[in-house]
C-alpha cells in the first residue's frame, strides 16, 4: 500500500467543474466548429453523438471508476493504479504514459495559454488594428517566432516572453496550493465567469447581421449554415485530365442559384450536392468526430483518473462523470458552435474561413474579425480571456498527475514535488518556445505525445476495465455511491463496443495520419511526422524525441524504484 | 442556412443543454450532494 491519500476534494461541485474545466479547452471553440463545417454539420453531428456514446462517456466511467478504486488503495497516479487495479507489474509502466502525457502536454500548452493572455492584453490595451487576414497573421507570426528560433523569447508588449512566464508561475502557484484551494477554488470561479464570457460574445456574435453591405452574403445566417446545414453544395470543375476539382463550397441561396446557372451553362464546371449519406460512407469524418470527441472530453490524458483518486467509496462518480462530459458538450456544442464559424463567416466569408485549421481560425481570423467589429477592443479581450480561462483550468489539469505521481513515487512533499515538475516542465517548455521555428517542436510533440500516446492510453484504459478488471467488478465498483446508475446496455458497450470502435479509430487514424492513407483516393504517403524522423530527418524533430525519450526514462525509473508499485499482492 | 440547417442545430444544441440541465439538476437536488466530500482542513503533504 501507498501512503494514506492525504488530499481530497471540498465538494462534488468542485470536482465536477474541474474536470469539466480539464475538458474544456480550445479546442471546444476552435477546433470543433472547424471540424464540424468541413464535414457537414448535420452528417458530423451524428457520428459526433454517437462516438459521445460509445467511446466518449464510456472511457469516461471507466476512468472515474479506475481512478477512485486506484484511490482506495492509497494511489493517485497512473503507474499505481494501473498496479494496484491489474496487480501485474508491467501495467505500472504501461501507467507512465499516464504522467508523461499530461506533463509532455502541458510543455506546449502553457505556450498556447501564453499566446491567449497576449492577445487578451493587447486587445484591451488597443494594439490589434488589422485590415485583413495577413496583416493578423504576421503578428501571429511575430509574436510567437514563427520566422526563426529563438525569436520568441522576446519580453515586449507584442511577444510571448513575459505572458509565458506570468501563466508559467500562475499554473504552479495554483497547483501548489493543492486540490481543493488551488484547482477546485479556481474552477469554482473560472467555469461560471467562461460560461458568462461566453454567453457576452454569443449575443454580440448573433446580432452581427449583415456589417458590410457591399457583401450581402456574409451573414451570421450563412455563418450559422456553414456550419450546422446537413448538406453541402461544392462547385467543381474538370481539370485537362477530365478529373473533378473541388473549388468551394456555397452556402448563400442566392450565391448558390447563380453558380448553378453558370454551370448550366459550362461544360467544365458543376455544383455538386453532397448528401448526408454520402458524407457519412466516409471515413474520414468518422475519424474526425470520433477524434473530436476523444480530445474534447480529455480521455486517455491521465487527468480524470488522477482526479477521481482523491474520492471516496460514498462518493457518487456516476453522475459526475457525467455531468462533467455534459458540461464539456454544452460548452463545445452549444457556445463553440455557434460562436466562431458564425464570427468569422459574417467578416469574411465562407471561402475566407474554409480549411483554417485551429490556429488559423483561433489566431489569424478571429483577430481580424474582432479588430473590425464595433467595440472590437472589448470583444477581442473577453474572446481571447475566454480562451485563457479555459487554457488555465486545462493545463492545471495536466500537472495534477505529475505532482500525484512525483509525490507517490519519491515520498516527497508538495513543495519538493512542484519544485521539481517546475524544474523538468520548465526546461521542455524552453525547448518549445526556443524552436518556434513553423511550430516544429510544438507540432512534433501535439502528434506523438498529444494524439497517438492518448489513444494508446485509452485503449489500455477500456481494456483494463472491461476485460483485466472486468465490466462487471467494474460496474459494481462504478455503482458504489452512485446518485444515478449507469444503463445496462452499458455492459455490452464497454466490454465490446468500445474496445473495438476504438482500435478501429485507431487504426484508421495510423492509417491516415503516420502512413497519409487517403481513404476517398486510396493514395498514400508517409505524413510529415514519420518524414521528419525517417526519411528526411529533421534535427529539431528528433531533439523533441529525444527530450521525449529522455522524461520517459526518468519516469519510468521512477517508478522503478518505488517499493509501493512491487510489493503488491492479490490481497492488497 | 436552411431548414435542416435550423432543425440539426436547434436539436444538437437542445440536447446538449437538456443534458447538461437534467445534471445540474440532479447535482444540486440530490440530498447530501454538495459541499460535503470533504473539508479544506484535510491534511496536505506540505505539513509531511
Amino acid at each position: 500500500m501507498a501512503n494514506p491519500k492525504k488530499e481530497s476534494w471540498n465538494s462534488r461541485l468542485g470536482v465536477i467543474l474541474a474536470v469539466a474545466g480539464s475538458a474544456v479547452g480550445l479546442g471546444n471553440f476552435l477546433r470543433f466548429p472547424g471540424q464540424a463545417a468541413e464535414y457537414g454539420g448535420g452528417a458530423f453531428m451524428l457520428a459526433y453523438f454517437l462516438s459521445f456514446l460509445l467511446i466518449g462517456l464510456p472511457i469516461c466511467w471507466a476512468e472515474w471508476t479506475m481512478g477512485r478504486h486506484g484511490g482506495q488503495g492509497g494511489f493517485n497516479s497512473s503507474p499505481g493504479i494501473f498496479n494496484y487495479i491489474t496487480r501485474k507489474p508491467a501495467f505500472k509502466y504501461i501507467g507512465v504514459i499516464g504522467v508523461l502525457v499530461p506533463v509532455i502536454i502541458y510543455m506546449y500548452y502553457v505556450y498556447i495559454e501564453a499566446w491567449c493572455l497576449g492577445y487578451a492584453v493587447n486587445f484591451i490595451v488597443g494594439d490589434m488594428h488589422f485590415a485583413n487576414v495577413s496583416e493578423s497573421s504576421d503578428f501571429w507570426g511575430g509574436f510567437i517566432g514563427i520566422g526563426e528560433n529563438g525569436s520568441a523569447l522576446g519580453f515586449g508588449l507584442k511577444q510571448v516572453g513575459v505572458y509565458l512566464i506570468l501563466v508559467f508561475i500562475l499554473n504552479f502557484v495554483l497547483i501548489y496550493r493543492g486540490l481543493s484551494k488551488g484547482i477546485e477554488l479556481f474552477c469554482k470561479f473560472a467555469m461560471p465567469t467562461l460560461a458568462i464570457i461566453a454567453i457576452i460574445i454569443l449575443v454580440r456574435v448573433l446580432t452581427l447581421g449583415t456589417p458590410d453591405l457591399e457583401q450581402p452574403h456574409r451573414t451570421v445566417s450563412n455563418g450559422l449554415g456553414f456550419m450546422w446545414n446537413p448538406t453541402k453544395n461544392i462547385v467543381e470543375t474538370q481539370d485537362p485530365a477530365g478529373e473533378w476539382v473541388t473549388e468551394y463550397e456555397i452556402v448563400d441561396q442566392d450565391k448558390l442559384a447563380v453558380a448553378k446557372d453558370a454551370a448550366a451553362l459550362s461544360e467544365t464546371m458543376r455544383v455538386r450536392h453532397v448528401t448526408v449519406p454520402e458524407q457519412l460512407l466516409n471515413p474520414q469524418l468518422w475519424l474526425a468526430a470520433a477524434g473530436q470527441i476523444f480530445f474534447s472530453l480529455s480521455v486517455g490524458f491521465g487527468v480524470i483518473i488522477t482526479y477521481s483518486s482523491y474520492l471516496t467509496k460514498q462518493d457518487d462518480i456516476v453522475l459526475s462523470g457525467l455531468a462533467a462530459a455534459s458540461a464539456n458538450e454544452f460548452f463545445e456544442v452549444g457556445l463553440g458552435g455557434l460562436i466562431t464559424l458564425p464570427a468569422a463567416v459574417t467578416f469574411l466569408g465562407v471561402a475566407g474561413v474554409a480549411g483554417m485549421g485551429t490556429f488559423g481560425l483561433g489566431f489569424n481570423v478571429l483577430p481580424m474579425v474582432f479588430a473590425n467589429m464595433a467595440f472590437g477592443g472589448l470583444f477581442g479581450f473577453l474572446f481571447f480571456f475566454l480562451l485563457f480561462l479555459a487554457a488555465v483550468t486545462s493545463s492545471l489539469s495536466m500537472l495534477q498527475p505529475g505532482i500525484a505521481f512525483l509525490e507517490e513515487a519519491l515520498k516527497i512533499n508538495r513543495k519538493q514535488s512542484v519544485v521539481l515538475l517546475s524544474l523538468i516542465t520548465a526546461v521542455g517548455c524552453g525547448f518549445v518556445v526556443y524552436f518556434s521555428e513553423g511550430v516544429k517542436a510544438l507540432d512534433t510533440m501535439d502528434f506523438w505525445i498529444g494524439t497517438f500516446l492518448i489513444f494508446v492510453l485509452s485503449t489500455v484504459q477500456i481494456i483494463i476495465f472491461g476485460w483485466v478488471m472486468g465490466v462487471d467488478k467494474g460496474f459494481e465498483l462504478a455503482h458504489q455511491g452512485a446518485s444515478v446508475r449507469i444503463p445496462k446496455v452499458f455492459k455490452f458497450v464497454m466490454k465490446y463496443v468500445s474496445p473495438v470502435f476504438l482500435l478501429l479509430i485507431f487504426a484508421m487514424w495510423t492509417a491516415s495520419n503516420v502512413f497519409g492513407l487517403d481513404f476517398q483516393t486510396g493514395d498514400a504517403a508517409y505524413s510529415d511526422y514519420v518524414k521528419d524522423l525517417f526519411i528526411e530527418p529533421n534535427t529539431v524533430a528528433w531533439l523533441t524525441i529525444t527530450l521525449i525519450g529522455g522524461v520517459t526514462a526518468l519516469f519510468a525509473f521512477i517508478t522503478f524504484l518505488n517499493p509501493d508499485y512491487k510489493k503488491l499482492t492479490p490481497k492488497d | 442556412m436552411t431548414n435542416s440547417g435550423w432543425i440539426i442545430m436547434i436539436l444538437s444544441v437542445g440536447a446538449v443543454s437538456a443534458l447538461l440541465t437534467w445534471c445540474v439538476y440532479k447535482v444540486l437536488t440530490i440530498p447530501q450532494e454538495s459541499e460535503h466530500i470533504h473539508g479544506f482542513e484535510q491534511e496536505t503533504p506540505d505539513t509531511k
